[in-house]
């Protein structure tokens, strides 16, 4: 069998020394294979966006081995986590995360100018991206000029155009309406269906969680639940 | 992806225009002076070298009294005679000797007038100093035995009082004494010391002693040396004869002195070095403080900008990347204010070059020299804040408001 796309080993992250000391992951094993929709779930402080952190290679675990495509990535240093993340990671935040005063197109082209990608293909590829998410026509437009959902749809694309084997997603819906909210999770799940694109999800709703196809319930830094959804909301 | 830092960089400029402009006037004023003071520098250099060259052979100037530190002696150095110079011209080393006897003196054209320095001197005084005539001729042995009336304008004093008409004929009054105009020099510029040396009216020295000082000291002679002899030998010998005449005994000093005029513009131009060096120093000091300036402020935008600098990480940035993006906006920045700096200086120079009357030569090593020393600011002072914003952990600076 392959290696799965993520596993954590007892995997621990505290902050701070001494009395002071945190632990936001208490010991965590889980993994992911290529292609699932996974949803974690959990009260705030549980250790769920830590977890995604360090599956993001945004931070490292304390103790404990994470690897991804079946590599340990302890030893890996700044540069080598920023090249995972450009070329195989795509994040999509709460609050969008876009850059202020420059285009729909340009906010795209960003993990390309990164990759290295000449002017053109950048953006071919940026176009092509926006045009996946819908948003034909709106590449000229600032976010000042997008709503909410389209905002958070230039994110989506953003994290798709640097050809991800993972989304990222952390409370995607969180700063939107429900009519908003749903429309995104069909985004995702049709990234997921279609292009065969993980996707590790971060959220609080019940009904949003729903839209994946497994769930992983966190609690004071421990997994304490991992199951199929199997009903839809 | 330097071409995009560099995209980049003017777009955050450009966003910032006003910030942007005052980050970098310290480099502005510092380039700007450098370059100011090292071309009025070089002008005045190439003045010195000008006056030295059009002296063509070397040229020594006899004055009263001994070059000496410290207090003034009692008894006044003792004067010259036009027999002194009569005497230096039989010398074997010596080709013209032009006495000369100099005042101050207020000279008048119809209604124009003027004040101007008068020399009374010979028609070697031109040949010394290889001074050719603009128009008309220089004085007859006739008219400088006799004390004649007649005088040989310099180019500012006859622009004074005839303009651009014809002067020759006509008739100035020096300190009221009638003299027709015989000649008018070419225009020779500022001298060595900036003073304007075409101010000038030349007189027969006879006329001077005679009619308008009433006794006959000669003030100074100039003695060009022929061409084959070295300017030592040249002063020794007028040395020698000087103290002969004079019945100066050994052991005892001259009571004259003997100029180079060679040493002396060399002496001069070393002067006019060490000043342009210390003012450029001065004005370093101030690119320094622009570079502090560049440095407070990318700090600033480096903070300013921490959830972009993040965003960009979460993307796949590497911290090399982002380094380069900051590095390359503090060296655009700085380079920008460069080049302003060295256009500000040019003008400047420009403009001092014209009103201190000496050559504007800018130099191309000294502008290719600045433009690199503001980009090296740009780098020196850009590093620090461009570190710091490499090293930002992502989570921390996403979360940054």
């Amino acid at each position: 069998m392959a290696d799965p796309l993520i596993a954590f080993r007892d995997v621990t992250r505290s902050y701070g020394q001494g009395e002071a000391e945190v632990r936001a992951l208490a010991g965590v094993s889980l993994t992911i294979n290529a292609g699932e929709f996974v949803a974690i779930m959990g009260p705030s402080g549980s250790g769920k966006s830590t977890a995604m952190n360090i599956i993001g290679c945004l931070d490292r675990p304390s103790t404990g081995e994470y690897l991804f495509q079946g590599i340990p990535l302890q030893g890996l240093d700044n540069d080598r986590r920023a090249l995972l993340r450009r070329h195989a990671l795509g994040f999509v935040f709460q609050g969008f995360n876009l850059l202020a005063r420059q285009s729909a197109l340009e906010n795209v082209e960003l993990p390309l100018i990164y990759k290295g990608l000449p002017r053109a293909a950048r953006v071919a590829a940026a176009r092509e991206a926006l045009r996946k998410v819908g948003l034909e026509g709106r590449e000229g437009h600032d976010p000042s000029q997008l709503s909410g959902g389209q905002q958070q749809r230039v994110a989506i694309a953003r994290a798709l155009a640097g050809g991800p084997s993972v989304i990222l997603a952390d409370e995607p819906t969180g700063n939107l309406d429900s009519a908003r909210s749903h429309e995104i999770m069909r985004l995702l799940q049709e990234l997921n269906q279609n292009d065969g694109i993980t996707v590790v999800m971060v959220t609080h709703e019940e009904d949003i969680a729903a839209y994946a196809k497994r769930l992983m319930v966190f609690t004071d830094g421990k997994l304490t639940r991992d199951a199929p959804v199997t009903e839809r909301a | 992806m330097l071409w995009e830092a560099v995209c980049l960089a003017f777009t955050a400029i450009i966003r910032n225009k006003l910030r942007s402009f005052l980050t970098v006037l310290g480099v502005v004023i510092g380039v700007a002076a450098v370059i100011a003071m090292v071309t009025v520098g070089e002008g005045s250099s190439a003045q010195v070298k000008a006056s030295v060259e059009r002296l063509g052979t070397n040229v020594l100037i006899l004055r009263p009294g001994r070059v000496r530190m410290g207090p003034p002696s009692g008894e006044p150095a003792p004067r010259f005679s036009l027999k002194d110079a009569s005497a230096l011209a039989e010398l074997p080393v010596v080709a013209f000797v032009a006495p000369q006897a100099n005042s101050t003196y207020s000279v008048v054209a119809g209604n124009a007038n003027t004040s101007s320095q008068v020399s009374g001197t010979t028609s070697d005084y031109l040949r010394v100093q290889n001074w050719p005539l603009a128009l008309g001729r220089s004085f007859e042995p006739s008219e400088e035995d006799a004390g004649a009336g007649v005088c040989i304008l310099g180019q500012t004093v006859r622009d004074k009082l005839f303009g651009s008409s014809d002067p020759l004929g006509e008739v100035v009054r020096v300190r009221g004494l009638a003299c027709q105009v015989i000649g008018v020099l070419t225009a020779r510029g500022a001298g060595s010391f900036g003073q304007d040396q075409d101010e000038l009216v030349l007189i027969p020295i006879k006329t001077m002693h005679r009619r308008l000082q009433g006794d006959s000291e000669v003030g100074s002679i100039s003695i060009a040396l022929r061409k084959s002899v070295e300017s030592a030998d040249g002063i020794r010998a007028v040395q020698n004869l000087l103290r002969d005449r004079r019945e100066i005994g050994i052991g005892q000093g001259d009571n004259f002195s003997v100029t180079d005029m060679k040493d002396f513009n060399t002496l001069l131009t070393g002067i006019n070095s060490v000043m342009t060096g210390l003012l450029s120093a001065v004005a370093a000091v101030s690119l320094l403080v622009g570079g502090i300036g560049i440095m407070n402020i990318m700090l600033v935008s480096v903070t300013e900008r921490t959830r972009e600098i993040g965003i960009r990480l979460a993307v796949g940035a590497s911290g090399g990347q982002v380094l380069t993006q900051f590095l390359v906006e503090a060296i655009v920045l700085s380079v920008l204010g460069g080049t302003l700096g060295i256009a500000v200086g040019l003008a400047l120079a420009w403009g001092g070059s014209f009103f201190l009357a000496i050559p504007f030569v800018p130099s191309p090593l000294i502008i290719a020299l600045a433009f690199g020393f503001s980009a090296l600011v740009g780098v020196v002072f850009g590093y620090f804040p461009a570190r710091r914003a490499a090293r930002m952990d992502p989570i921390e600076a996403l979360r940054h408001q």
